[in-house]
């Protein structure tokens, strides 16, 4: 007898959960929305909303890597770390022009990526502790490079990346688009996508079908890298000044909640792209909905815990329903 | 078994059996080794390193991060993590001030309650929740530090310690050591005694070595792990408590970054971050190590506090490098 209820409810409450988890974050969006629109003034206008999607950029383009790294299985908590470095060293080399600015933030950043990901494939650190260890060193060698001083940036090109427009379009906002289409396609679409998903999946079963396990995850960590450095030229582009000390704080919090809560589960094995925009839309509507009503900081930084909190309680059954 | 096997076995047993304990002697007391030959060469270097004030200093300052760190391993030697330490460091202190307007009993009262239920709720999400223990604390991380902000008007009020007793708990001591110092040393003890000593203590090891075989041998696991969060929020609220009354106020922007440096001092000291295995005299080293480098720093003199977070950030990857190639070998 009990088992016969077992059968019976087990698979409803599998079907609601999966609903919840797989849908959750489209759904907590449409009824933020709904709230601001009847609740706040002014918060459904195009200057609005333009100004939210320039503020989510950097966020979002971290957590693309990020959800990369967890596709594997790994974490990556030096993403902040990335971000102070790549602001960092952009002043330094300034009077090069463009390109080579932005190339040698990209390499710096990339640079931390790959002792990442040396660290986790190669010796078999555990991803947390890796990345802790880049968290704490990358952000003091940028603090280092910069004497612990804010440096204010005046070049216009440089500027445009977080400033300007193309065709009434912000710069930051393409280059969001084309990260995550650049990410879309190569999770869904190509062989390297496809392995790393499956060492996600079971990191012993790719090594023993012959995959190179160590190459793709060193290459993940990069990416992630790469990703963060990207963020962090953007960041310093809008404010307009390299400010490592607090560039990215936080950020891997933020990231990982916007991976999470779009439904790519911490145990690896998928990586949701599009709920990961899903998932830091909605991050950055909470922050701003509780912004724009005038709730203090410490409150909308506990109800931001809560949240993660919430998301990742109903994501945690999520293998097991599967 | 016949000799002739025996004979063709042994050197490599004993080859095996050498590398493993070399191995683990390295693993378990490396932290010490470094500390003394840092000991010796801050002697040589810096005139002022080895006087009896500079090394109580060290002891002072290395006395609120090992009182964190010792909860910390209680949580790492489970397989668990907490990186709620910091935001109750400055819960603590906070709270520490405001009790202290009912005497130095509800300075120290209030914010044990309030960290312990804080690291019981924290372990009920993990222990009965099943989950990821650093999502859980990062969480916490930041909703204790909302909860900070929220209870002194977003940050801009410090409250002050209003009773005497209490500071003088923080600032005083006894023969040049500072409570602070006596404080963090007992809770070293009790905990090494707790952890093999007791029931609990040896559940603690067993959990973190493998989960499904406590299970099996009817261990409760659920328990044991909800037990090392409230240990850990525990500790974080009394070093808090003391820090406040070491600086005579709840500074609410205290124990950021806490989290990191307290479990580096912990994974330095040889507790394996995957649990199971490690010493709470290993984080006391690891606490020491940090805090000396911390005060060869300062003594150069020239060079900022950003170098700390460099020199430390290498140290613990250079340790976990190490630690990982050692744990390889020694299960081969």
């Amino acid at each position: 007898m009990t088992e016969q209820t077992m059968t019976v409810s087990l698979p409803t409450r599998g079907v609601g959960l999966g609903i919840l988890q797989t849908y959750g974050v489209y759904l907590a969006i449409i009824v933020l929305l709904l709230y601001n629109f009847f609740f706040t003034p002014n918060f459904f206008n195009i200057g609005n909303f333009r100004t939210q999607f320039v503020q989510v950029v950097p966020a979002l383009i971290v957590a693309l890597g990020m959800a990369l790294v967890i596709g594997t299985e790994g974490i990556d908590l030096s993403v902040g770390g990335v971000m102070a470095l790549a602001a960092a060293v952009m002043p330094l080399y300034i009077g090069y022009g463009l390109i080579p600015v932005v190339m040698i933030a990209i390499v710096v950043g990339g640079l931390v990526g790959v002792i990442n990901g040396s660290l986790v494939a190669f010796i078999g650190v555990q991803p947390i502790v890796a990345t802790l260890s880049l968290m704490v060193t990358g952000r003091g060698i940028a603090l280092l490079i910069a004497h612990e001083q804010l440096v204010s940036i005046t070049d216009p090109t440089i500027l445009a990346i977080g400033r300007g427009t193309v065709v009434g379009i912000p710069c930051s906002m393409i280059i969001a688009v084309v990260a995550v289409l650049l990410i879309a396609v190569l999770v869904n679409r190509t062989t390297f996508g496809k392995q790393l998903i499956a060492i996600g999946g079971s990191r012993r079963a790719a090594e023993l079908s012959g995959l190179p396990v160590k190459r793709i995850l060193l290459m993940v960590y990069i990416l992630c890298a790469v990703l963060a450095a990207i963020a962090g030229i953007i960041g310093t582009a809008r404010l307009g000044a390299s400010v490592p000390s607090t560039l990215g704080n936080l950020i891997e919090l933020s990231a990982i909640t916007a991976v999470v809560v779009g439904g790519t589960p911490l145990t690896g094995g998928q990586v949701k792209v599009i709920g990961t925009i899903a998932g830091a839309a909605l991050l950055q509507f909470i922050s701003a909905t509780l912004n724009q009503h005038n709730v203090p900081d410490a409150y909308s930084q506990i109800a931001q815990a809560i949240i993660i909190l919430f998301a990742v309680y109903i994501q945690r059954g999520r293998l097991a329903v599967r | 078994m016949t000799v002739a096997i025996e004979q063709s076995v042994k050197p490599a047993v004993d080859n095996r059996a050498r590398r493993e304990l070399i191995a683990s002697v390295l693993q378990s007391y490396g932290a010490a080794v470094a500390l003394v030959v840092l000991l010796v060469v801050g002697a040589f270097s810096f005139p002022t390193f080895l006087t009896f004030s500079n090394l109580s200093n060290i002891l002072t300052q290395s006395s609120f991060p090992l009182i964190v760190a010792v909860g910390m391993t209680f949580v790492i030697l489970t397989g668990g993590i907490d990186l709620s330490v910091g935001s109750m460091f400055a819960l603590g202190g906070v709270l520490a001030a405001y009790g202290s307007s009912w005497g130095i009993v509800g300075a120290f009262v209030l914010p044990l309650v309030v960290c312990g239920m804080i690291g019981l709720f924290q372990g009920l999400l993990v222990a009965y929740g099943k989950m990821a223990p650093f999502i859980v604390t990062l969480a916490g991380l930041l909703a204790v530090r909302g909860l900070v902000l929220a209870v002194t008007n977003g940050g801009s009020t410090t409250p002050l310690i209003k009773n005497p007793a209490f500071t003088a708990v923080g600032q005083d001591g006894i023969f040049g050591i500072h409570w602070t110092v006596i404080v963090a040393l007992v809770a070293v003890i009790l905990g090494t005694l707790a952890l093999s000593r007791t029931r609990a203590g040896q559940s603690i090891f067993a959990v973190g070595g493998s989960e499904s075989a406590s299970i099996f041998m009817g261990l409760p696991v659920a328990r044991v792990k909800l037990s090392v969060y409230i240990v850990s929020g525990l500790c974080a609220g009394v070093a808090g408590a003391l820090n406040a009354g070491y600086s005579s106020s709840g500074v609410p922007i205290v124990g950021v970054g806490l989290e990191l440096s307290a479990i580096s001092a912990v994974v330095i000291g040889g507790t394996l971050l995957v649990g199971g295995r490690g010493s709470l005299a290993g984080t006391l080293a690891g606490v020491l190590l940090l805090s000396v480098i911390q005060n060869m720093i300062n003594q150069v003199g020239s060079l900022n506090s950003s170098v700390q977070a460099v020199v430390s950030g290498v140290f613990l990857a250079i340790v976990v490098v190490i630690q990982t190639v050692l744990s390889r070998s020694q299960r081969l």
